[in-house]
């Protein structure tokens, strides 16, 4: 019970401490929590690398996830212990800043946890472990930048770029036709991307799966693809040149926000309004016509008679596109999203080379494809596949693909894979770890064993002899003075991750490095557990 | 090790081995379920659905069956999904999918219990797979230049599709229908026009092809039965009362005087609504949605044929058939595309009257009635007839054909034997495994057909392996159920289209691969129901 006593000396309680409740401190707080850590470390553990395996996720209402990303499988798995939330954020920050080694990342705060842990058994304050492993990254980061290599790449020549997608692609089911995807990842990547300030907009690119087909039909698309089908069945399936106008207001009559009523009390009152509202849509459907447009695209539906009037008109039209998507459609042909249609005007159409509707499979399931878009940096990539669960897959992978392209084009410095890099990083900080006096001097050792555990990982899930790999190739890099060399995953015949064309990018590593730390620390500060009793 | 708990307390989460097994009994349960079912022999299974009707149907679908399946293991929903799948793609191969992945596992199973590990298993199968992809595309034959032959190729694939359904006494008779009907859509895979009725009574037999359009309808009272030189408007529009779209409008009267005016204005309106489309120069009316007494009556008088309640599919496939629009406005009569067809009349099939349209303008379109004993046998017929018809679409798209009977598999492991013979290192072993997976099918095929399923295969193997130029060797040995023993596809005419069996394979590899690549499950605490 944790009591204090106010100025007049009469005790009261702070926390109150019931059956329920359960605190936990000290180095118990520490213990439990490393070892929360370590067990979510532990399930992504068999993930990482080439030769990972997968996890199967199954979720509240029974659908079936497959799926090998570090980031997915930790956030699917609804994780409840507060610790292991935090590992799972971890996770996730890694996802947005830089989409790929979201497993990585976990792996290695849960080494760097779990070394610690045999540090505070010695009796070492965790504050100063935390001090240590701060220091010890700064060294890995420095290490880091020391090893990385620039490496060039230019519109014509993609060959480096597609690499690098390749080794992200190969952890993945999709690996069966990683060179395919990488080459398209790398085309969407490119197409999109304003070389001259180094950025790219990954909302240009759309990613659109359909089950069926195989994994090879892949397509890059340049232009939009809606899922969705032409508003009356006998529109037009192709429209060339089209003149799109984009709309967010239905093709209804007037729905104003204030709460009014009409009357009607008479026969000509009546009449008035079946006038009125016959006059709505036909002049709603000039509205557009007159604009010149030659298709609509609109975000709500449309009445049976509108429906019929645009058909009327040759207006085909489009309807229930999601706000997402015509947001896209408006970047693409560079027309305007119109909200009102008195505001439709010929500059505020978008224009694209040609939108066609496409069947697919024996199902009535249709798209449509806009292409050949009036500013073509917009793309869409199709991604087909054998069942439900590989599409979704397929798509996460892509996703990281295209992350790391991006990330290339912001800063072309490059590392090596296969653990080459974390070895380096290792050695660096235990050599630096001698230099050092004080208790900091173990904790940076720990961190070096802890780099280790990464390659070592890769080798264990490759089918290798985790140990013997790990210190053959740590002591080959030593003598050989060569930062190159990591585990040789795929089986190929080298350690040098060079021949192998095994890269990932800088920034991409750095950040595992130092997210990593950051999480490390926070843990290891933690002495004092408290979760509040359930409401009943 | 007992760690500390991470996830919620109804989660449950297996590891390793513990997962694999569980994915593996799982998928390899599923596989076994259908697996009675494959080939010409194949038996049929009993569903009784759960709801309140306790509804049974007969059924040899395989993706018919697995989608009544309420699975609860993860890797068993994986092909479940894979069937739906190839349901959806290529319309059959449903059941062969299901059963080749499961045999798959099967054989990995087997390899891990040697201490395999799965990533080399995978290594193997997608090398093999792609051998087997290359061999199958090597042997397929195009018969598309030559359409006598290609009509032929067509009708023995529809054949073969069928000789495992309910409908395999008279698979001459539904395999020339199939044919018939997808080649009226020249080349489309909209399978949209081609509508199935199903009327209980006469026998399979009696099933026929119609050219022209059947509409399961009624013409209203008082209006011609028959009409010639038909033009007909195709509607998609209110004929009860016209609601008033604008919002908030309402009718605010202050006496029972002014509540008969606006009935009558009402009328008028609906009148003028009639007369509108009257003036169209229609003497067919077609709506989409409910007609009226009043405006039924108007059209009654007028001469007009009026059917209401025509569903949207009738919809849109009388407006595809009779190439009239649909229309949901009436103003500008002069514009608006009026269907067409010669003649329009009440037919009876059975006890039911329909309104048949002949000569209608497009050709695509066409309507298969089916006659049976029962609406069980009926539905499963529906299935096999949906089967064909998709299976034909696909293979007039792609027109390659190869022999079926068990014939790719066998040649198939044949490819991947030999190249497990000459690949280095472990991944041979999962080449072996595969191919004796392939060899599974036709085994199944025989066992269901009662026969001696380890000679046949063997037989069969020792034909595939004879060399080209040996005495009475086989162009394409396979198994014949009917007379029990190794025979020529070829000459027994079976085939079956490339890109059913090339999904087949391709799918099967695919989900085997997902389900071996796991070994971790973790299932998510069930989403807590209100009132449960």
């Amino acid at each position: 019970m944790a009591l204090a006593f106010d100025e007049f000396g009469r005790p009261f309680v702070i926390i109150r401490e019931q059956e329920q409740k359960s605190r936990l401190k000290g180095l118990d707080a520490q213990k439990a929590n490393i070892m929360a850590a370590k067990s979510v470390a532990r399930v992504l553990r068999s993930s990482l690398g080439p030769k990972g395996m997968d996890k199967m996720l199954q979720s509240p209402d029974g659908d079936v996830t497959v799926t090998n990303d570090g980031a997915t499988i930790l956030e699917q798995m609804e994780v409840e212990n507060q610790i292991g939330k935090l590992m799972v954020q971890l996770s996730r920050s890694q996802d947005y800043e830089i989409g790929d080694g979201t497993t990585g990342v976990v792996v290695l705060a849960g080494a760097l946890l779990e070394h610690a842990e045999a540090l505070l058994d010695k009796g070492i304050h965790p504050i100063r472990v935390a001090e240590g492993y701060e220091m010890a990254s700064k060294i890995a980061v420095q290490q880091l930048n020391k090893i990385a290599q620039k490496f060039e790449f230019s519109k014509d020549d993609v060959e480096s770029l597609v690499q690098t997608c390749m080794t992200t692609l190969s952890s993945k089911i999709v690996g069966r036709c990683k060179r395919k995807l990488a080459e398209i990842a790398v085309k969407a990547v490119l197409g999109v991307a304003d070389l001259e300030r180094r950025d790219v907009n990954l909302d240009l690119i759309k990613i659109e799966g359909k089950v069926g087909g195989k994994l090879e039909d892949v397509e890059l698309v340049h232009g939009i693809i809606v899922d969705k089908e032409m508003s009356h069945p006998q529109m037009p399936k192709v429209i060339e040149n089209a003149k799109i106008a984009i709309l967010t207001c239905p093709f209804e009559p007037p729905k104003p926000k204030t709460k009014h009523k009409v009357d009607i009390d008479s026969v000509e009152k009546f009449e008035g309004l079946r006038l009125q509202e016959k006059q709505y849509f036909t002049d709603m459907v000039n509205q557009c016509k007159d604009s010149g447009a030659t298709l609509v695209i609109c975000q709500w539906g449309f009445d049976d008679e509108a429906n019929h009037l645009l058909m009327h008109h040759d207006l085909p039209a489009i309807r229930w596109v999601g706000g997402v998507e015509l947001e896209l459609i408006a970047i693409a042909t560079g027309g305007r999203i119109v909200p009102r249609f008195q505001e439709l005007t010929p500059e505020k159409l978008g224009k694209a080379g040609i939108v066609r509707e496409k069947v697919f499979g024996t199902s009535k399931d249709r798209m449509v494809y806009i292409e050949n878009c009036a500013n073509s940096r917009a793309v869409t990539i199709l991604i087909r596949g054998g069942n439900k669960m590989v599409v979704e897959e397929a798509k996460r992978s892509l996703h990281d693909a295209l992350c790391v392209a991006r990330n290339l084009i912001r800063d072309n410095s490059i590392v090596y894979g296969g653990g080459s890099a974390e070895i380096a990083c290792s050695l660096a900080v235990e050599a630096a770890a001698d230099t050092v006096a004080g208790v900091e001097q173990y904790a940076m050792r720990a961190f070096a064993d802890g780099l280790d555990s990464v390659p070592m990982a890769l080798a264990e899930n490759s089918g290798y002899q985790p140990i013997e790999s790990l210190t053959a190739v740590k002591a080959e890099q030593m003598r050989d003075n060569n930062p190159y060399l990591g585990i040789d995953c795929n089986d190929t015949g080298t350690n040098d991750m060079r021949k192998q064309g095994v890269f990932e990018t800088l920034i991409g590593k750095r950040q595992q490095l130092m997210l990593a730390t950051q999480v490390v620390k926070m843990i290891l500060k933690i002495d004092d557990v408290i979760s509040p009793s359930q409401y009943d | 090790m007992a760690g500390p708990r991470i996830l919620q307390d109804d989660a449950v989460e297996e590891k390793g081995d513990r997962a694999r097994m569980a994915s593996f009994v799982g998928a390899i349960a599923v596989a076994d379920l259908v697996r009675t079912t494959l080939g010409p022999k194949g038996m049929d299974k009993i569903l009784q659905s759960t709801g309140r009707q306790k509804e049974v149907m007969v059924t040899n679908d395989g993706a018919t069956i697995l989608k009544s399946l309420h699975v609860d293991n993860p890797a068993a929903k994986v092909l479940v999904d894979i069937s739906k799948v190839q349901d959806d793609e290529v319309g059959d191969g449903t059941t062969s999918v299901v059963v080749l992945a499961g045999e798959l596992l099967r054989e990995a199973e087997r390899l891990m219990n040697k201490k395999i590990h799965p990533m080399t298993i995978i290594d193997g199968y997608r090398k093999a797979a792609e051998c087997g992809r290359a061999a199958l595309e090597a042997m397929a034959r195009n018969n598309s230049g030559d359409p006598a032959k290609f009509h032929e190729d067509l009708i023995r694939i529809a054949k073969t599709t069928l000789s495992s359904k309910i409908v395999s006494q008279d698979k001459d008779h539904f395999a020339k229908l199939a044919v018939d009907a997808v080649l009226r859509l020249k080349g489309s895979t909209n399978l949209a026009s081609i509508q199935i009725i199903k009327k209980p009574g006469g026998s399979l037999k009696d099933s026929f092809l119609d050219e022209g359009f059947i509409l399961d309808k009624k013409i209203g009272v008082g209006q011609p039965k028959r009409i010639e030189n038909a033009k007909i408007l195709v509607a998609n529009t209110a004929m009860d009362v016209d609601k008033i779209k604008i919002y908030g409008a309402r009718v605010r009267v202050d006496g029972m005087g002014k509540v008969a005016e606006i009935e009558a204005a009402e009328k008028e309106k609906m009148r003028e609504k009639c007369r509108k489309i009257i003036a169209h120069g229609i003497n067919c009316f077609i709506n989409r949605q409910l007609i009226y007494n009043l405006p039924e009556e108007i059209f009654a008088d007028a001469g007009v044929m009026a059917i209401e309640h025509a569903d949207f599919d009738g919809i849109d496939r009388l407006a595809l058939v009779t190439g009239g629009e649909i229309a949901s406005t009436f103003d500008n009569p002069e514009s608006v595309k009026l269907g067409e067809c010669k003649v329009i009349e009440e037919i009876m099939i059975g006890e039911d009257k329909l309104i048949h349209f002949s000569g209608v303008a497009m050709g695509e379109a066409c309507t298969i009635v089916l006659r049976g004993a029962s609406s069980h046998l009926l539905d499963e017929a529906e299935r096999s007839l949906h089967d064909a018809l998709c299976v034909l679409t696909q293979a007039v798209v792609d027109s390659r054909v190869i022999w079926g009977g068990g014939w790719p598999e066998v040649m198939m492991a044949r490819h991947v034997d030999e190249l497990g013979k000459k690949t280095p290192g472990k991944k041979s072993l999962a080449m072996e495994s595969f191919a004796t997976a392939l060899r599974a099918i036709p085994s199944i095929i025989a066992e269901n057909a009662g026969l001696d399923s380890a000679d046949l295969v063997a037989q069969m193997r020792a034909e595939h392996f004879k060399e080209e130029g040996d005495e009475d060797r086989m162009l394409a040995p396979g198994i014949d159920v009917v007379s029990c023993g190794v025979a020529d596809m070829e000459k027994l005419g079976i085939y079956e289209s490339f890109k059913v069996k090339q999904s087949v394979l391709l799918s099967a590899t695919e989900a085997a691969e997902m389900i071996l690549r796991v070994d971790q499950i973790v299932k998510c605490a069930p989403r807590r129901r209100e009132g449960m």
